[in-house]
C-alpha cells in the first residue's frame, strides 16, 4: 500500500450550507441552487476555491446557501464586487448570482460594462419578471400589460429588457438561456459557463410562484433550443431577436480575449519609486 | 532686510505656458537647495482659459502660503484680472507686465502696486520659435538670484522630449530674459541652502498618497476618473503593476468602491480615491465594508462644494459627509492628512488601521494639498504595513464574526479551506449568518465600534506643538498657515499651542482633554462656510474653554497674517 490519498469524490449535497432558505416554498430558486451544486460537483472545484458573489433580492441569497466563500453585499453591485475579486484573485472561479431588478435595473450599468469588459466569469440571473422580496413590482423584464405589479397597477406600458440581447451587444462572451424546473440540463449548462472563459451569461426563468403564479406553466413552455449554439454574433442576435424568448441550452459561444491584467511585479521594492521624487 | 521667503505669482491667458514657467522655476530653486512649493490655480477650461501658477520659494521647509505676493508676473496683462482675489499685493510688490500685449488681451486690473513694464512679447518674437514664458522665467531668475547655470539643466531635463531644436530656442530666451531682467529691481532673497545630508523631495500631495498607499501595502485600485484627484490615480496606474499591483478603471464611483471591496475580501490590500461628488456616490457601500468589515481606504480630495461646486479648487467642506454620511450606526475611520508630505505618512497609516481593524477608512485630502508640488524633506518610510488578521488555523469552532475582546475577528481569505463564510451586508451572527435578532445585531455593532473605539492610535492622533493657554485648532490643508502663524508668534515670544486633528473619527476624548489642559481661548480655523469642523468638536468634545471661529469657505487659503490678527483682536480684548 501507498500512502497516496485517493481523492474524495465532492458530492452536491455537499456544496450547500446548513442555512434553511428564506424562499417561498415552490419558488424556481430551489431549482437553481440543486443545479449550481451539481455544476460544482460536476467540476469537482473544491469549495473554497469558489465565490459566489449577490447583490439584493430573493435570488441574491443564494451565497448563504452554499459552502463555498460568498458576498452578499448592496442593490446592483455584484458583478462590481465579483469584478474586482476575479481581477485580484484570477485564481478563484467567480460566480455572480442575482435577479433581474438587481441585474437590469439598479445595476444595469454595471451588466453592461462587465459584459465589455469579459472577466472570466460566470453570471446566473434568476429571471421571474417582478420584485419579489419588496412583494410584486414589475421589474425590467416584465411584460408591459401586467396589471398587477403594485407600483404600476395600470401595466407599465413600456418593452421588457432583453438582457440576453444586450448581454451580447455589450460583449458578453458565452450566452444561455435555462429553465429552474430543468435540472439537469442547467446544472450542464452551467458547468461550460463555469469553464468557457469570458463573461458567462446564463439567464435562468425562475417562476415566482407568489406574485407571479401563471409562471408555473413555463416548465411547459420552455423547450430546447433547435439550433446549435453559434459563434457568429450576427447570426446570435438575429436569433435572439426573432426568437420568442422560451428556448433553452447554449446560444451563444464567443472567442473574445479574456480581460485579466497581469499581476507580476516588475520592479524590486516600493523603495524604487523614490528615485522620481528624489532632487 | 534679507528675506527668508519669495513668493511669487505667474498669470498667462490660455497656453502661455505658465505652469511651465513656474515648475521651471521651482525644480530650478530645488537645485540650488532651496525649499518652496508651487500650487495651480486655474479655471474649468479644458484647454486654455487664464491659469496662474503660484509660488513660495523659502530658505526652509515651507507648506504655508505668505500673506501676500512679492512679484508677480503678468504674461498677459488682462489674464491678472481673474486672480485679484487669489494674489493679495502689498503697495511694494513688483507686477511685472507687457504692455504692449495689454493693447490686444486686455489690460492689468486695479492694485495696490508698482508695475513695471518688461517688452515679454517682443522679446520674444526677436527670437525664431521664441516662447515669451521663457523670456519670463530668464527674468524672473535673475530678479530673484538664480544662477543662468542652474536653469539650463533643468531646462533640457523637461524639455528633452520635445527636441534639441525647442531646448536650443527655449535657452535664448531664457538668456534673452535674463539680460532684460538686469534693468530690473533685484530682490535680496538669500536662501540658507539645504543642510547637509538631508534628503529633499520634490513630490505634490497627490503623489504622496500615492506613495503612502503603496508603502501600505496597496495592491489594486479602481479608479473612476474626477477632479483634482485624477492625477492620484493616474499616477498609481502606472505605478501599481511595477510592485505586481493593478489599477481598474471603473464604469462609475458605485463600481470602484464595490470593486475595491471585492479586491480586499479576495485578501489583496484596495483604495479608491476620488472627490466629494463621488463619495457621495460611495457611501451606501462604504457601510456595507462596515458591516461586513473588510477593509477599504478611499481617498478624497476635496474641491469646492455642494454639487459640482468649483471642481479645480480646494474647500475643507467634506468633513460632515465623510464623518456622519453613512446610514445606519456604521463606526468607521476618518483621516486627514495635515501637508503636502503628510499625505505618505497618513495614507500608509490609513491603509494599516485599515487592514488592521477591518473596516473601511476615509482619508481627507484636498486640492490644495493634492495638486501642490512642494520641495519637502522625504516623507519616512514607517513600518506601517498591512497586516491583517487572519486565522491560524481552521476547525469546528472558526466564526468568521467571532466576538473577542478587541472586536477584531480573524478573516479567512477564500482559497483558505475550512475558512469559507458569505460576507454579508446583512446584520448576521457570529458565524455569519443573517440574523435579525436583537441580540445578534446589538453583539455585532458593539464589537464594530469596539474594535475602532479600542485600538490604540498613539500621539498618531494630532500634531501638537507649543504651550501656552491659547490654543489653535484647525486640521488639514489649513494647518500650514496656521503652523506659520505660530512659529511667527514664537519668534515674537508669544507661545500658542497648534492641535491639527490627523484622526477626526473615531473621537479621542482622553488625549483631546490632555491636549487642552490650561486651555483657555480656543480658536477654530477651518475651510467651511458652514463651520462644519467647529460643528463637530462641539458634538464630538467637551472643550471646556472659550471658543472663537474663523472660517472661511474655499477656494482662498488662510495667509498666516489674518490668523495673527484672529489672535491679537482677542489677546487685545482681553487686555481691555
Amino acid at each position: 500500500m501507498n500512502s497516496e490519498t485517493i481523492p474524495v469524490q465532492l458530492q452536491p449535497k455537499e456544496y450547500k450550507s446548513a442555512i434553511k432558505p428564506v424562499w417561498c416554498p415552490g419558488c424556481g430558486d430551489f431549482g437553481v441552487l440543486g443545479s449550481l451544486t451539481k455544476a460544482l460537483a460536476g467540476l469537482q472545484i473544491q469549495p473554497q476555491n469558489v465565490a459566489i458573489i449577490s447583490g439584493i433580492g430573493c435570488s441574491s441569497r443564494m451565497p448563504t446557501y452554499l459552502s463555498t466563500y460568498g458576498f452578499h453585499g448592496v442593490h446592483g453591485r455584484a458583478l462590481s464586487v465579483a469584478t474586482g475579486l476575479k481581477t485580484a484573485r484570477p485564481d478563484l472561479t467567480v460566480i455572480a448570482t442575482g435577479g433581474d431588478g438587481d441585474g437590469f435595473s439598479i445595476g444595469g450599468n454595471h451588466f453592461l460594462h462587465t459584459c465589455r469588459r469579459n472577466p472570466d466569469m460566470t453570471y446566473i440571473v434568476m429571471d421571474n419578471q417582478v420584485y419579489g422580496m419588496t412583494k410584486g413590482q414589475a421589474s425590467p423584464t416584465t411584460e408591459p400589460n401586467w396589471e398587477r405589479g403594485k407600483l404600476t397597477p395600470s401595466g407599465t406600458g413600456i418593452n421588457p429588457f432583453q438582457p440576453l440581447v444586450i448581454a451580447l451587444a455589450s460583449g458578453a462572451n458565452f450566452i444561455a438561456r435555462c429553465s429552474s424546473s430543468d435540472s439537469n440540463g442547467t446544472a450542464r449548462v452551467l458547468m461550460e459557463a463555469i469553464r468557457h472563459p469570458g463573461f458567462s451569461m446564463v439567464q435562468i426563468l425562475s417562476p415566482c410562484v407568489t406574485f407571479r403564479p401563471e409562471q408555473r406553466d413555463w416548465k411547459h413552455m420552455l423547450v430546447p433550443s433547435p439550433k446549435e449554439p453559434t459563434s457568429d454574433p450576427a447570426e446570435a442576435a438575429r436569433r435572439l431577436l426573432k426568437d420568442h424568448g422560451l428556448y433553452t441550452g447554449v446560444l451563444y459561444v464567443g472567442e473574445r480575449p479574456v480581460y485579466q491584467p497581469k499581476l507580476e511585479s516588475s520592479i524590486g521594492g516600493v523603495e524604487a519609486f523614490e528615485e522620481e521624487f528624489r532632487l | 532686510m534679507n528675506r527668508q521667503s519669495i513668493s511669487i505669482a505667474l498669470t498667462g491667458s490660455g497656453g502661455s505656458g505658465v505652469m511651465t514657467t513656474g515648475s521651471l522655476l521651482l525644480e530650478a530653486a530645488a537645485k540650488v537647495g532651496w525649499y518652496g512649493f508651487m500650487s495651480r490655480s486655474a479655471g474649468p477650461q479644458i484647454r486654455g482659459g487664464e491659469a496662474a501658477a503660484v509660488l513660495r520659494l523659502s530658505s526652509g521647509p515651507t507648506e504655508s502660503p505668505d500673506d501676500s505676493f512679492d512679484l508677480v508676473l503678468a504674461i498677459d496683462p488682462g489674464s491678472m484680472s481673474r486672480f485679484v482675489a487669489e494674489i493679495p499685493l502689498r503697495e511694494d510688490s513688483l507686477v511685472v507686465s507687457d504692455a504692449a500685449a495689454g493693447r490686444r488681451g486686455g489690460e492689468l486690473p486695479e492694485i495696490p502696486a508698482q508695475v513695471l513694464d518688461l517688452p515679454i512679447r517682443n522679446l520674444a518674437k526677436a527670437i525664431k520659435g521664441g516662447r515669451p514664458n521663457m523670456i519670463a522665467l530668464g527674468a524672473i531668475a535673475k530678479m530673484i538670484g538664480l544662477p543662468e547655470s542652474t536653469i539650463q539643466p533643468v531646462l533640457q531635463k523637461m524639455l528633452e522630449a520635445k527636441g534639441p531644436e525647442v531646448i536650443e530656442t527655449s535657452w535664448a530666451c531664457v538668456q534673452a530674459g535674463f539680460i532684460a531682467g538686469e534693468n530690473l529691481p533685484s530682490f535680496e532673497f538669500a536662501p540658507l541652502g539645504s543642510e547637509s545630508g538631508t534628503e529633499r523631495w520634490s513630490v505634490t500631495g497627490n503623489e504622496a498618497a500615492g506613495l503612502g498607499a503603496i508603502r501600505g501595502g496597496i495592491r489594486f485600485v479602481a479608479a473612476y476618473p474626477i477632479t483634482p484627484a485624477t492625477e492620484l490615480l493616474e499616477w498609481l496606474a502606472i505605478s501599481l503593476p511595477r510592485v505586481g499591483g493593478v489599477l481598474v478603471q471603473a464604469e462609475d464611483e458605485l463600481a470602484s468602491i464595490n470593486q475595491i471591496i471585492g479586491a480586499s475580501f479576495g485578501g489583496t490590500p484596495a483604495l479608491t480615491a476620488t472627490s466629494g461628488p463621488g463619495l457621495a456616490l460611495m457611501t451606501e457601500s462604504i457601510g456595507l465594508a462596515v458591516c461586513a468589515e473588510i477593509p477599504v481606504v478611499i481617498l478624497d480630495v476635496m474641491r469646492c462644494g455642494p454639487s459640482t461646486g468649483i471642481a479645480t479648487k480646494s474647500e475643507q467642506s467634506d468633513l460632515n459627509i465623510a464623518l456622519n454620511g453613512l446610514h445606519g450606526d456604521a463606526p468607521h475611520l476618518v483621516l486627514a492628512p495635515t501637508s503636502v508630505s503628510d499625505c505618505a505618512f497618513t495614507t500608509q497609516w490609513a491603509v494599516h488601521l485599515a487592514e488592521m481593524m477591518q473596516t473601511a477608512v476615509i482619508v481627507l485630502s484636498d486640492q490644495s494639498l493634492g495638486q501642490t508640488r512642494a520641495i519637502v524633506k522625504r516623507p519616512a518610510d514607517i513600518s506601517f504595513i498591512a497586516k491583517r488578521r487572519i486565522p491560524e488555523q481552521y476547525d469546528e469552532t472558526y466564526y468568521r464574526y467571532a466576538v473577542g475582546d478587541s472586536g477584531v475577528s480573524p478573516m479567512s481569505i477564500p482559497g483558505q479551506a475550512g475558512g469559507q463564510y458569505t460576507a454579508d451586508g446583512l446584520e448576521h451572527n457570529q458565524a455569519g449568518a443573517p440574523s435579525s435578532l436583537p441580540e445578534d445585531h446589538y453583539t455585532q455593532l458593539e464589537k464594530r465600534n469596539r474594535k475602532i473605539e479600542g485600538f490604540d492610535y498613539g500621539h498618531h492622533w494630532a500634531d501638537l506643538e507649543g504651550a501656552g493657554e491659547t490654543a489653535v485648532i484647525t486640521w488639514g490643508s489649513a494647518t500650514g498657515p496656521v503652523r506659520e502663524a505660530l512659529s511667527r508668534l514664537r519668534g515674537q515670544g508669544k507661545d500658542i499651542r497648534l492641535i491639527s486633528l490627523r484622526l477626526l473619527a473615531p473621537e479621542r476624548p482622553r488625549e483631546m482633554a490632555d491636549a487642552l489642559k490650561g486651555v483657555t481661548r480656543l480658536l477654530v480655523v477651518e475651510q467651511s462656510h458652514s463651520r462644519q469642523f467647529h460643528r463637530y468638536l462641539r458634538a464630538a468634545y467637551d472643550l471646556n474653554t472659550e471658543v472663537r471661529v474663523f472660517n472661511r469657505p474655499g477656494p482662498l487659503p488662510f495667509r498666516p497674517d489674518e490668523i495673527i490678527e484672529q489672535l491679537a483682536d482677542w489677546a487685545g480684548e482681553g487686555a481691555s
